[in-house]
């Protein structure tokens, strides 16, 4: 009754289970964010652009989960991920202020076996679009890509409102290369000298930093709501296949 | 398997019986779905339910809303761990839907307009538990959030309440839909925390 995109039929799926993860380190990652290195020696393979719960529980029992992307995950070995603070928030403001090495806290996961990538499966090129801290999941395809030495040409578009609040920076600088294209939209604040205009992205911005609909790429955009909703459409409208645009979105707790 | 985390107490105490193991209180309503937000017209809006036999049982926009709409307040539960309590909803009861559609099959795909499909059970849908809905909070449901018309299926984790519907098939098994082909409980009652598989 309506089109199913091909590649639905036997996704492969992760393992999804309960870990205790312990917190090796954890460091600013922006004004706001956090990174957040884990040790946790059951994590299975997952890929890149994964999602994991954090379940912390108080001492009288009372418990909260939230959803959290994982920036880098190595099976039985290190979990990393990057966390906003939401200011009215429950959990996030806990993690990114009061979280310490040797703290433990409950992962169930990986989840998401949809909004993923994986090396070799395509190739044709891949298109990120990332709104500030939903570069997360996207960061994670981009250094697999980069571990992989995958050939499939990938470019990353990334809207962040300052040089400060640009996740994984450094990283993202070495990924930059011949097949990893990275452009930056500030919103707020440019570095000095930076050619383009501060501002929020437009279509024709959108159109003019990203991989042509000719080019049948995947494409992968995640960040609030309001960012997503405005991007795929535009994608839509510059010709890309509903089908061909994938969503993530974050928010709301 | 739960153990504490050092330092967290949490800062909200939902102590309402209405919520559900692992879910938290939301004013607002988040959105989630896998790709771009399809835009439809009422006016070329249509749903369609095809039983065993391949007959199409079909209703436009205004011959649904024909066979009755009706107020229900109910909560809401996502399996990303946030809930909504007394939202106010507007639709047609899939009893109504049903009353003239014979099929002794027991299981239901749902399909949306933009390819998104999930699986119910039939006696999940009747019996006054489930809608076709139409509003939500007094207003016609913005495309975001499933409109013009989605299921609504509250008693199920709520992406079985399916945005932007257009169809149902029925099954002889229970196949999964869209997201239960990644990973999604095939049933998802949030009491019993159904999530994942």
């Amino acid at each position: 009754m309506s089109a199913q995109p091909a590649d639905v039929a036997s996704p492969p799926r992760p393992r999804v289970s309960w870990h205790t993860g312990t917190v090796v380190e954890t460091r600013r990652e922006t004004p706001s964010a956090v990174r957040i290195t884990l040790d946790v020696p059951t994590w299975p393979e997952s890929p890149a652009g994964a999602h994991l719960d954090v379940r912390l529980t108080a001492p009288d029992g009372y418990q909260a989960s939230r959803s959290y992307s994982v920036a880098s995950a190595a099976p039985g070995g290190q979990v990393v991920l990057a966390v906003d603070e939401i200011p009215d928030g429950e959990v996030s403001p806990f993690l990114v202020h009061d979280l310490r090495p040797g703290d433990q806290v409950e992962l169930h996961g990986p989840l998401g076996a949809f909004f993923v990538w994986r090396p070799g499966r395509t190739t044709r090129p891949v298109q990120l679009v990332a709104g500030g801290s939903g570069v997360v999941p996207l960061y994670a395809m981009a250094a697999a890509h980069g571990a992989a030495a995958d050939t499939v040409p990938f470019r990353l578009l990334y809207s962040a409102r300052t040089p400060a609040d640009v996740f994984f920076a450094d990283e993202l600088a070495t990924l930059a290369g011949p097949t990893l294209g990275l452009d930056l939209v500030y919103t707020r604040a440019a570095p000095d000298g930076w050619p383009d205009p501060v501002g929020r992205l437009t279509r024709e911005s959108l159109a003019a930093r990203t991989v042509p609909a000719e080019q049948h790429p995947h494409v992968y955009v995640c960040g609030s709501t309001g960012f997503v909703e405005t991007v795929a459409r535009w994608l839509q409208d510059l010709g890309h296949a509903a089908a061909d645009i994938h969503t993530e979105r974050f928010g709301g707790l | 398997m739960s153990f504490v985390t050092r330092g967290f107490s949490g800062r909200r105490r939902e102590a309402d019986p209405r919520l559900p193991p692992g879910q938290t209180l939301v004013q607002d309503w988040p959105v989630l779905s896998a790709g771009p937000t399809p835009r439809v017209d009422t006016a070329d809006w249509e749903f369609t339910i095809r039983d065993e036999t391949g007959a199409d049982h079909r209703w436009s926009w205004d011959e649904l809303l024909a066979l009755g709409v009706e107020d229900v307040t109910v909560d809401i539960h996502c399996v990303t761990h946030w809930s909504k309590l007394d939202m106010a909803w507007r639709g047609v009861s899939l009893d109504k839907v049903f009353e003239n559609v014979e099929s002794e099959h027991e299981y239901v795909m749902a399909h949306s307009y933009g390819g998104y499909t999930t699986n119910v059970p039939l006696e999940d849908l009747l019996d006054g538990k489930a809608w076709i809905a139409t509003e939500a909070e007094g207003e016609p449901l913005d495309p975001e959030h499933g409109g013009p018309a989605r299921l609504l299926v509250p008693h199920l984790y709520f992406w079985k309440s399916a945005k932007w519907l257009r169809g149902l098939t029925m099954m002889p098994d229970n196949d999964p839909g869209f997201w239960e082909q990644y990973g999604y409980h095939l049933y998802g009652d949030p009491w019993k925390e159904e999530r994942y598989w």
